[in-house]
């Protein structure tokens, strides 16, 4: 049975462009993700492991290449990598105690960059993005609208905003209409 | 022209730069930066509206937000009219039409106004009096009536089409209002380092400085400064300023609402621009600024149309260049108001009196009005005023009595004094105090982090306000954290100092109850309203308010709360303070829902959450039902199938051949941990050490107070790794029912809990051929009985994905549920259906799923049960361990009540007549022919047409039900009685071989 085709992959907002000059969206490339959870004493070897030192101040990302890992709580990250490698196997490899759960499907991202992308966000979250309090690698699960993403900033203008799969044309809908506003 | 009253050289607007509008079906040429009242009262009209009681006329009284009279209707076009919109803020754009409210047919006869000759009947509390009898009537006919005659502007019925903004911002000050204090202290706030936000509601920056004519500050006239100041202002980095916006809100931690007015004032706005912004501000300091507010006079007949404020006549006159009146007399207690008749007098303006009720006015705006030539009355008194649609004559007598002198006149300016507007400072729970003195109520204790400046916190002097805003900027800039110093000095000089004041009724208010000297305009209520309601027994400011609805109409009070008050005391023989203020709340002034749902309409209203599958199961034609915020396929009309044909065919086809199913919106959470076990032990009845690992078992969740709360299918993965699911609609309570005791009770457990909902799509596929289906899809899969028996899991491959396979049953078939990574969905789906399809299996929706459970006795948590049903009334006791210690809800479960007999238990109900399909939630009986109220024995909780039985089929909640089988119950319905059997609850295959298949 192993002749069957692979089936291919349907990524929620596939194909969709939008924004304004001031803040453009694009849906992020699919990527993998991992949720992780471990307590204090499974950082460095799982920082190890994973190839990126998780970081252990609120609000903070670390990156290595594609690969981030994104605090969002005292025992609980969110990593990415961009380039779709195996999580779950790196975290493994620490062997010491932790949860690795993939949740390379249940998330998607949209990526807002342009000048006016923290406006564009703000139409609907909350947080103070100014530079001086959300820099560049800060992240933070947070709410945009009705919903709950997590917020990573990637660049002075540029951010990735991760929901779940369902919530992403909700999330695409709304920074829809705060870029356009955006650019006012 | 843009009007006969326009004084060429007057005020600041551009002759050249016109608009044009309609009132009521006329034409009228305006400027550029006109208000419609100003434009109005170019063209010399005054009158625009009918009052909301007694319907009488009414013009415009002020030159601001707090216009309690001229509300008119404003509209762009069909979709884009507004009601109730304050003329003396909406500024003119070409080709706007504007209608007067309330009055029919005309605005100058209206048949409404013999409800002012009723005006006996109608005073304060007429309603809660005149109709309290027959009970009967208030509906049919007393407040239709009564909203019919009583209501101001009619609410369009058209959709809004227009689009509304919102954005959250931060700063470190924000300063509202932006007059000479806002102005100020924003400048000393920005040049300290500061991110500041200065808002205002007028369309320019400046404040008091529009009807201002003698201020100069720093060397230039005040509305010129304050220009020149908006303009350095905007342009700074660290400065947003923020016109046409007004701070409507203020909150809890120096949360502050503003509304911007984005297009109303534009002719042809573009589509891309929000009509309005919703700002939700959080600012370390907030720095208010806020002014104050002109009082007029409260005398007999003080309403009619050219009354107006003093402040509001020089406005009209300094700023827009429109003489309110050829002949305008002025009545007032407050030195201001002679500034008015000053600049009426240099403009050319005949100003045959000014009325002062003091002895004493100030002495310097007193030899002013002397050197002008203009006659000044002291100690005398308004007493009443005469004009049908317009004033024509004052009647003046000294205080105390004596013969009254008419004075022609064609406008009356008024001013009674000046109220702090303490509106946000008390709506940051800020406690005023009063001020004896000067009897006004000002900024006392402080909630929040904010300071009050210059009017609004009492203080009179120009050169005391400038320099108490440039340290409150500075000082709340530091507070914030900016680091340099303002250096700032500005100085101010004005042409007149201000004294006086008075708040409650002036001697032309008359002690008597019929004289009309109205305090609250917008609702009619008159001084002597007051004393009626002091004298019908209300002490309480809050009764009194409520009684008479002084206050309560969309102004707020925001000119008659103090003289309400003032009037209220003196009736009670008390101190102000004694009787207290009532309480500001938000919004300032009022604030369009469109504004306040913002992005929150059509599909952003709420996130539409759709399936991987969802796209295929449109184009099939499925009809969707809402389940939560899923899109779920509720079943698959065929061509001229109805909903009920369709159900038939899906139930018989996934017994007779297959089914396939979309089940991704079941809740998933993945436990994993060494404690993973221990952890379910505790949250599920069931025990879960013994399962091992490419098991499943059905779970039960209780709360503490041992009712059902959730169930589901938990398999085991490994041995720290569960794969749990939940109800659909339970997945996000579950997830956090579980998060709350492994924080709070257990946190000794070594286990994570992960939401994986989204993360698989799953699908169902059920029926006899299931197996044959899936087979030749599945990779690295034993799929015979032996190695994969009913109650499975495993993981491998499916169309060469990662697959959770699961065998597994809700339809009582032999089952499968794949879970594949949600991306796969879709195309996992289509391969099955390829299969599927020519083998004559059909996709099915929810609706059949329910059936073929039903027919199955397999609950629906929250619809066979509702919160108050153990294991053991759902017939699930089977599944509550009796070895296990500790459980949520073992405690729960050992209640007196909840071990007693009778207790209402599931059982199955077989209506008599196999046709007759129950009404679900129909109530149950014993005895049909008892007497109301009837002995009610429970409901019926889920009812169906099986076509796999060939009959109806249905459960319920009946007390004792497991003693009852075989027993005939009773429904009773609105047209016949049914009768039912007791029957246990499985319909089909009671002997549950076909699982095994």
């Amino acid at each position: 049975m192993a002749d069957q085709a692979t089936a291919i992959r349907n990524a929620p907002l596939a194909g969709l462009r939008g924004g304004s000059p001031a803040a453009i969206l694009t849906p992020a490339a699919p990527a993998s993700r991992i949720s992780l959870r471990a307590a204090a004493d499974a950082v460095s070897a799982l920082s190890a492991a994973l190839g990126v030192t998780l970081p252990v101040r609120p609000k903070t990302s670390a990156s290595t290449g594609g690969r981030h890992a994104l605090w969002l709580g005292p025992d609980e990250w969110l990593v990415i990598d961009e380039d779709g490698k195996d999580l779950m196997a790196a975290a493994a490899s620490s062997g010491v105690l932790h949860s690795a759960v993939d949740i390379s499907h249940r998330n998607s991202a949209v990526i807002v960059s342009g000048p006016g992308a923290e406006v564009a966000i703000n139409s609907g979250c909350p947080q103070d993005l100014s530079l001086a309090i959300f820099p560049v690698g800060a992240c933070s699960r947070t709410v945009l609208g009705k919903v709950e993403i997590v917020l990573f900033r990637t660049a002075k203008d540029v951010f990735r905003v991760e929901c779940w799969r369902s919530f992403s044309p909700y999330v695409f809908g709304l920074l829809s209409e705060g870029a356009e506003d955006a650019g006012h | 022209m843009s009007g006969a009253h326009r004084i060429s050289g007057a005020g600041r607007l551009t002759p050249a730069r016109t608009a044009r509008f309609t009132f009521d079906g006329r034409t009228l040429t305006a400027l550029e930066g006109d208000t419609v009242a100003s434009a109005l009262l170019a063209h010399g009209i005054h009158l625009v509206g009918r009052s909301f009681k007694y319907h009488r006329p009414r013009g415009i009284l002020s030159a601001g937000a707090e216009e309690p009279n001229a509300l008119l209707d404003v509209s762009r076009d069909a979709a884009r009219r507004q009601p109730n919109v304050r003329a003396t803020v909406q500024e003119v754009f070409d080709g706007m039409k504007v209608s007067s409210q309330n009055r029919w047919p005309s605005l100058a006869f209206d048949v409404g106004g013999f409800n002012d000759l009723l005006s006996p009947f109608f005073a304060a509390g007429f309603y809660y009096k005149t109709f309290m009898w027959p009970k009967a009537a208030w509906h049919k006919l007393y407040e239709p009536f009564i909203r019919r005659a009583a209501g101001l502007g009619v609410a369009p019925t058209e959709a809004d089409p227009d689009h509304y903004a919102s954005r959250y911002v931060h700063c470190d000050v924000l300063v509202v209002g932006a007059g000479v204090a806002g102005l100020s202290a924003a400048l000393a706030a920005a040049q300290a380092g500061a991110k500041v936000i200065l808002c205002d509601e007028q369309s320019e920056l400046g404040g008091a400085l529009h009807y201002d004519s003698g201020t100069v500050i720093d060397g230039k006239p005040g509305y010129e400064w304050a220009q020149a100041t908006g303009k350095a202002l905007a342009g700074r980095d660290n400065v947003t300023v923020l016109t046409r916006t007004t701070a409507f809100g203020y909150y809890n931690h120096n949360f502050v609402g503003l509304i911007e007015r984005v297009t109303d004032h534009l002719a042809s706005p573009g589509k891309a621009l929000p009509r309005e912004r919703l700002w939700q501000v959080r600012a370390k300091k907030v720095i208010l600024a806020n002014g104050a507010i002109e009082r007029h006079m409260v005398f007999a007949n003080n309403d009619r149309p050219g009354i107006m404020l003093a402040s509001a006549g020089r406005t009209y006159l300094n700023h827009f260049g429109v003489a309110v009146g050829s002949k305008v007399g002025i009545y007032t207690a407050h030195d201001s108001a002679y500034e008015a008749a000053f600049d009426l007098r240099k403009a050319g303006v005949a100003v045959p009196v000014i009325v002062d009720s003091r002895d004493k006015p100030g002495e310097a705006v007193l030899n002013e009005a002397r050197r002008l030539g203009i006659e000044v009355l002291t100690g005398h008194s308004v007493v009443n005023t005469a004009g049908k649609l317009r004033i024509s004559s004052i009647s003046v007598s000294r205080r105390g009595g004596g013969a009254a002198r008419k004075i022609t006149v064609d406008a009356l300016l008024v001013c009674a004094g000046w109220t702090p507007s303490v509106h946000l400072f008390s709506q940051s729970r800020g406690k005023v105090k009063f001020d004896a003195a000067t009897e006004r109520f000002l900024p006392g204790t402080y909630a929040q982090e904010c300071l009050s400046i210059g009017a609004c916190n009492g203080t009179d002097d120009l050169q005391a306000t400038i320099d108490e805003a440039l340290a409150a900027g500075e000082l709340a800039a530091r507070a914030a954290g900016a680091e340099n110093g303002s250096q700032l000095a500005i100085s101010g000089e004005n042409a007149f100092a201000w004294t006086g004041g008075m708040i409650g009724a002036a001697e032309g208010a008359g002690a008597d109850t019929t004289v009309k000297a109205f305090i609250d305009f917008q609702h009619d209520v008159c001084a002597k309203d007051i004393r009626l309601a002091v004298r019908e027994g209300m002490h309480s400011i809050e009764h009194i308010k409520r009684f008479t609805t002084n206050g309560m109409a969309s102004d707020q009070g925001k000119l008659s709360n103090m003289h309400g008050l003032a009037i209220a005391a003196e009736a009670l023989g008390k101190e102000i303070p004694q009787v207290g203020l009532t309480t500001f709340r938000q919004p300032y002034t009022p604030v369009t829902f469109g504004a306040i749902v913002n992005h929150s309409r059509g599909s952003l209203f709420d996130p539409a959450r759709k399936t991987p599958m969802h796209a295929w199961e449109e184009e099939q034609g499925a009809e969707f039902e809402d389940v939560g915020n899923w899109k779920r396929a509720w079943f698959y009309p065929k061509a001229g199938e109805t909903m009920h044909e369709a159900v038939a065919r899906e139930c018989k086809t996934v017994r007779d051949v297959a089914g396939v199913f979309d089940a991704s919106t079941l809740g998933k959470i993945e436990v994993v941990g060494p404690d993973a076990a221990k952890f379910l032990n505790l949250m599920y009845t069931n025990a879960w050490d013994n399962l091992k690992p490419g098991r499943c078992r059905y779970g039960i969740m209780l709360r503490d107070d041992g009712f059902v709360y959730d169930d589901g299918v938990v398999g085991r993965l490994a041995e720290d790794r569960f794969h749990v699911t939940t109800t659909t609609g339970g997945a996000p309570r579950v997830m956090h029912h579980m998060e709350d005791y492994l924080q709070t009770e257990f946190p000794h457990l070594k286990v994570w809990l992960t939401s994986t909902t989204e993360q698989w799509a799953v699908i169902a596929v059920q029926g006899p051929k299931a197996r044959e289906i899936i087979a030749p899809l599945v990779e690295g899969i034993d799929l015979s009985n032996e190695a994969f028996p009913h109650m499975s899991v495993a993981e491998g491959r499916i169309c060469g994905v990662p697959t959770r396979l699961f065998r597994m049953s809700f339809t009582g078939e032999l089952g499968f549920e794949v879970n594949v990574p949600a991306d796969y969905g879709q195309a996992v789906w289509e391969a099955i259906w390829a299969r599927a399809e020519p083998m004559g299996a059909c996709a099915y929706g929810t609706e059949t799923m329910h059936v073929l459970r039903a027919e199955k006795g397999y609950i629906i948590v929250g619809q066979d049960t509702d919160g108050t049903l153990t294991p053991d009334d759902a017939g699930l006791s089977w599944a509550v361990s009796k070895k296990k210690p500790d459980f949520v809800g073992i405690r729960g479960l050992k209640r007196p009540d909840l071990v007693k007999d009778g207790r209402k238990q599931l059982v199955g109900l077989l209506a008599k007549d196999p046709k007759v399909v129950l009404e679900e939630g129909a109530q149950i009986v014993a005895d049909p022919n008892e007497p109301k109220p009837m002995t009610m024995l429970g409901h019926v909780t889920s009812s169906y047409w099986s076509e796999n039985c060939g009959r109806s089929i249905a459960l319920a909640m009946v007390a004792g039900g497991r003693e009852r089988l075989g027993q005939t119950l009773y429904i009773p319905m609105a047209d016949r009685t049914i009768a039912v059997e007791v029957s246990d609850m499985v319909f089909f295959d009671k002997e549950g071989g076909r699982l095994h298949g």
